[in-house]
């Protein structure tokens, strides 16, 4: 079948099997690869974009269940050439290790930020359980987000 | 395969007719999970995520009604004052999973696991069905629950809300994983009091094949309450002897398997040691009052 997706501001089309994720819509079908294909069910939040606005896991979404609607992925968050804040802060932080749970990691930390410009600890951990890093000990993604609402707080 | 996708409820009812076969998709949670592993081959699937008619919850006369497409993340949002609910929302998977996940979705599914479920059964619930042949029925939730992940559900219906009399009283969700996050229970239990029939009700999860309500123990603390005079006046306590039987009747009612997840006996110590501190809870609450 067809779907047909706003991805990022672009309308595009792909041909797909109708079982296909979301996921495999856009790895597979319009070869954006940041969004990571690691559990396919929900664990990991690797392959975490947002559907209309809402964060969610794109392993769990039926390609189709897309069609007709708006995704942004971690492809979309750079600006004008330009790192998001939450992207720099994590390489400011040095916290990336292998890197493969890192676009999860900066769509949920983007996601928490434009809600909650200035999350308590407990708010950053709970919004962050759905991401699994096996490498950083995810002090340093703490770091990482504290560092970035801090300077989204300045330069909103 | 085939995908179905429905602009309204009647489309979506009319396509269940002609092909019951179908498999209606909304969060995705469960039915994905077993998409991606290759487990689940519908011959047709039917979204059901896009349809707005299933998506509200209202009051009507202390009558609470709630869509089946309403997401955990929305009850969170919007229904503070159902707080087991709403914490048995919270305890859902993760942020992204309670985005998409779905009460519908609990009941459809029917695995003993579900959070909502527990809830609903202490809440007395109705599960509200509708098709195009026959329109809508209202089934209790222990007649809709038949079994591990099966229900009364005829080929034809979709699942469209459910729906329970507002209880006035105290009550709480709490549950037993290895962590907060991203959690299938090892054993879940809701209470709730009723202050106008003067019962604690008291339901149990992933500790048997179904939802299981702890009768004798509901019986058992609400005539202890009685006799201690607490239903007139909430100062007066409850003996702590009464309370340890309420736990141990609890743990009792409970029909546990092991599992990967636990053991039977660690599941039955599981559910004494929530029942102590679901009733232990309930009862300070009554003492300072925040549900009024």
């Amino acid at each position: 079948m067809v779907v047909r997706t706003k991805v990022n501001g672009e309308w595009l089309e792909a041909e797909v099997w109708p079982g296909t994720s979301l996921l495999g819509l856009l790895r597979d079908g319009l070869n954006l690869y940041g969004s990571k294909n690691a559990c396919e069910q929900g664990e990991c939040g690797s392959c975490s974009v947002w559907l209309d606005g809402q964060l969610v896991c794109s392993c769990l979404v039926l390609a189709a269940q897309a069609h007709e609607r708006t995704v942004r992925t971690v492809e979309g968050l750079r600006d004008d050439g330009r790192l998001h804040p939450v992207q720099e802060a994590f390489v400011e932080a040095g916290a990336v290790q292998c890197g493969f749970c890192t676009p999860g990691f900066v769509v949920a930390v983007a996601d928490l930020l434009q809600r909650d410009p200035d999350p308590s600890p407990a708010t950053v951990r709970e919004a962050l359980s759905g991401n699994l890093c096996r490498c950083t000990g995810y002090q340093k993604i703490l770091d990482a987000v504290n560092l970035a609402a801090a300077r989204m707080r300045d330069r909103p | 395969m085939e995908v179905l996708l429905p602009r309204s409820l009647d489309e979506a009812l009319t396509m269940k007719a002609e092909r019951p076969e179908a498999i209606p998709l909304a969060g995705g949670t469960d039915v994905m999970v077993d998409m991606n592993f290759g487990r689940l081959r519908p011959p047709a699937i039917i979204d059901v995520s896009r349809l707005g008619e299933l998506t509200s919850h209202r009051e009507d006369n202390g009558k609470i009604y709630l869509g089946s497409g309403v997401t955990y993340a929305t009850i969170v949002r919007e229904m503070a004052a159902f707080k087991p609910l709403v914490q048995a929302s919270r305890s859902v998977g993760s942020p992204q999973i309670r985005n998409r996940g779905t009460v519908g979705g609990n009941l459809g599914t029917a695995s003993p696991a579900g959070d909502a479920l527990p809830v609903l059964a202490a809440y007395d619930a109705e599960v509200v069905l509708r098709s195009r042949a026959r329109g809508e029925r209202s089934l209790p939730w222990q007649t809709f629950l038949v079994g591990p992940k099966k229900t009364a559900i005829a080929p034809d219906e979709l699942i469209v809300g459910t729906s329970w009399r507002r209880v006035r009283g105290p009550g709480s969700f709490s549950k037993i994983g290895t962590r907060n996050a991203m959690v299938i229970a090892v054993a879940g239990l809701c209470l709730v009091v009723d202050e106008d029939q003067r019962r604690v009700r008291v339901a149990l999860g992933s500790v048997g094949p179904v939802i299981i309500r702890a009768s004798e123990a509901e019986e058992n603390v609400s005539a202890a309450l009685a006799t201690a005079g607490s239903w007139d006046d909430p100062a007066k306590l409850l003996a702590d002897q009464s309370i340890e039987e309420f736990a141990e009747l609890v743990a009792a009612a409970a029909r546990p398997l092991d599992d990967v997840r636990g053991t039977a006996n660690y599941r039955r110590h599981g559910c004494k040691v929530l029942a102590r501190r679901a009733i232990s809870w309930a009862l300070s609450e009554r003492r300072m009052p925040s549900w009024l």
